[in-house]
């Protein structure tokens, strides 16, 4: 069985700004980041679609003890975003410093968007190449 | 299935970096267990461990072949488990069904780890490729970070003001600070005060350095027979009644459940179930404080507490020694340490002794009878939970 949408294709696309996932067509469920079979209905039959990018903030952290290599990201902002279309999604939330990030930031709309760009983990010894990361600023 | 009785436990001292390779640490525990059980290594005919990331602690790959070799057990079948910071309690679950399936009358089961000798920045990274590395790492996820996230999810979801839920969470660690300093096995010996855990360094907002367990490097051993086999080798047999396990898939695939962590309510209903006792029934529970929120969170999953709740519950003492259940009275990963390839057998070691009333006044559980472990790998990605009853 082929494997409908590979992490390589997700990766370039969000390199453009382009967030993909599944939609599931026995029960709809739209799915992000890529799996094998619906995780909802376990059907087989999934079908790439493009997400919006928009969503609410779920929940968030402002990290300042990074993983080695990545110290010079510190301080940045985590957030989990519910997208409209269903699935959360971690990214980072860019256009607010993280130094007065706080609780109250859950529940506000968020996007993607062409003014803030795409920002990719460039890769590390361990990580077999890089990796686009969803960034977010408030609608 | 046969009945499976732990024989004998033993811990090594969990510390930060230092010099002992992980074949040494576990050597050290695994002979105590084996003598403490009467039974020499010719009598083991499996190993089962736990080592999640001794390629990156000290280059060393296929550990438990060269384990088996050092303590005299050579050519006996070898595995090795990656359960992230559930792999020790992987591994013994593991023995445990092979012992109660028939195949094997004693085991040797356990995890080493040298977690705090990789230092801080590679066990970050480390321990963040128990995220998912192609979805969610990126975003600069680590494991703090992922607790962090569900800290003030908890706060959102269950009404409970951050201010309040910070207190709470600093009240779960004073208690396992306490309890640590009454075990020589615990990496930390101090008192702190809530005042202390809320002024401590800030690692991942709301997280601060005391919310979070150290890193750690140790090892655990414990030896499983069966329950004929034990007959002749102790007469305070402590038998696993109740052995569960569960998995999940990356933290954003959870949004039904989360914060709570649903592969622990899979794992723990197993457990339950196989042991026909509930969670009532616990007086004594050795659970995955990796983080203080952690704590609350587990707590509420295996039913000791009602969600949202638990914060409140550590804050009356209802779940420290005399409460409702003794949570933790090894001090838990926050004061005993964290060497994340053997914690789950520590929890054992930790249990088995509270069963049998061994451990330090301070911190015994008067009477326990039913105890339970629980462990944690990623975020929640592994999960098992075992339940243990004395037997005498």
């Amino acid at each position: 069985m082929k494997y409908t949408l590979t992490f390589d294709e997700y990766n370039k696309a969000l390199k453009k700004n382009r967030l993909l996932g599944l939609t599931c067509t026995g029960c709809g469920e739209v799915i992000t980041p890529p799996v094998m079979i619906c995780p909802a209905c376990y059907g087989k039959n999934l079908e790439i679609t493009e997400l919006k990018g928009e969503g609410i903030i779920q929940t968030f952290t402002v990290n300042f003890v990074a993983a080695q290599g990545r110290e010079c990201e510190v301080p940045y902002t985590v957030v989990m975003v519910e997208l409209d279309e269903g699935p959360w999604i971690m990214g980072n939330l860019v256009d607010v410093d993280p130094a007065v990030v706080n609780i109250d930031i859950i529940g506000k709309r968020v996007k993607m968007g062409e003014t803030i760009g795409t920002r990719v983990f460039p890769g590390d010894a361990y990580s077999a190449g890089d990796a686009a990361r969803p960034l977010f600023q408030f609608e | 299935m046969r009945n499976v009785v732990v024989l004998g436990v033993a811990q090594t001292k969990f510390t930060g970096p230092q010099e002992k390779t992980g074949v040494e640490l576990f050597a050290e525990a695994s002979s105590e267990a084996i003598a403490e059980s009467r039974i020499t290594p010719g009598d083991v005919q499996a190993l089962f461990l736990g080592n999640a990331l001794g390629d990156f602690c000290e280059g060393q790959g296929m550990i438990q072949a060269f384990i088996a070799q050092n303590i005299g057990c050579p050519g006996i079948p070898a595995n090795k488990y990656d359960g992230a910071c559930a792999s020790a309690s992987v591994a013994v679950r593991d023995a445990y069904v092979w012992v109660a399936s028939g195949q094997y009358d004693i085991v040797l089961a356990g995890g080493a780890e040298r977690a705090a000798t990789m230092g801080t920045a590679l066990a970050t990274r480390t321990f963040a490729m128990f995220s998912d590395s192609r979805y969610e790492f990126p975003a600069g996820i680590t494991f703090p970070g992922v607790f962090a996230m569900l800290s003030h999810l908890y706060s959102k979801r269950y009404d409970v003001p951050l201010d309040l839920l910070k207190e709470q969470m600093a009240t779960v660690s004073v208690q396992s600070y306490r309890h640590g300093m009454y075990n020589p096995k615990a990496q930390m010996h101090k008192e702190v005060t809530v005042k202390d855990v809320l002024s401590s360094f800030m690692v991942s907002t709301p997280l601060q350095l005391h919310d979070c367990c150290p890193f750690s490097d140790g090892a655990a051993a414990v030896v499983l027979a069966s329950e004929e086999a034990a007959e002749k080798l102790t007469d305070k047999p402590v038998f696993i009644i109740g052995a569960g396990q569960a998995s999940a898939g990356p933290l954003a695939g959870q949004k039904e459940t989360l914060p709570r962590i649903y592969s622990r309510e899979l794992s723990s209903k197993r457990a339950y179930e196989m042991a026909s006792v509930g969670p009532e029934d616990i007086d004594i529970c050795e659970l995955h404080d990796c983080f203080s929120i952690a704590s609350i969170i587990a707590a509420e999953s295996l039913g000791f507490f009602d969600y949202g709740t638990a914060g409140a519950a550590w804050m009356k003492g209802e779940a420290d020694i005399g409460g409702k259940v003794a949570v933790n009275p090894s001090g838990g990963l926050k004061a005993k340490g964290h060497p994340i390839g053997a914690t789950g057998a520590a929890q054992v070691y930790e249990v088995v002794r509270q069963l049998r009333e061994e451990v330090e006044p301070e911190r015994q559980v008067p009477g326990a009878k039913i105890g339970m472990t629980d462990t944690l790998g990623g975020d929640g990605g592994t999960l098992v939970n075992m339940i243990l009853k004395r037997g005498w």
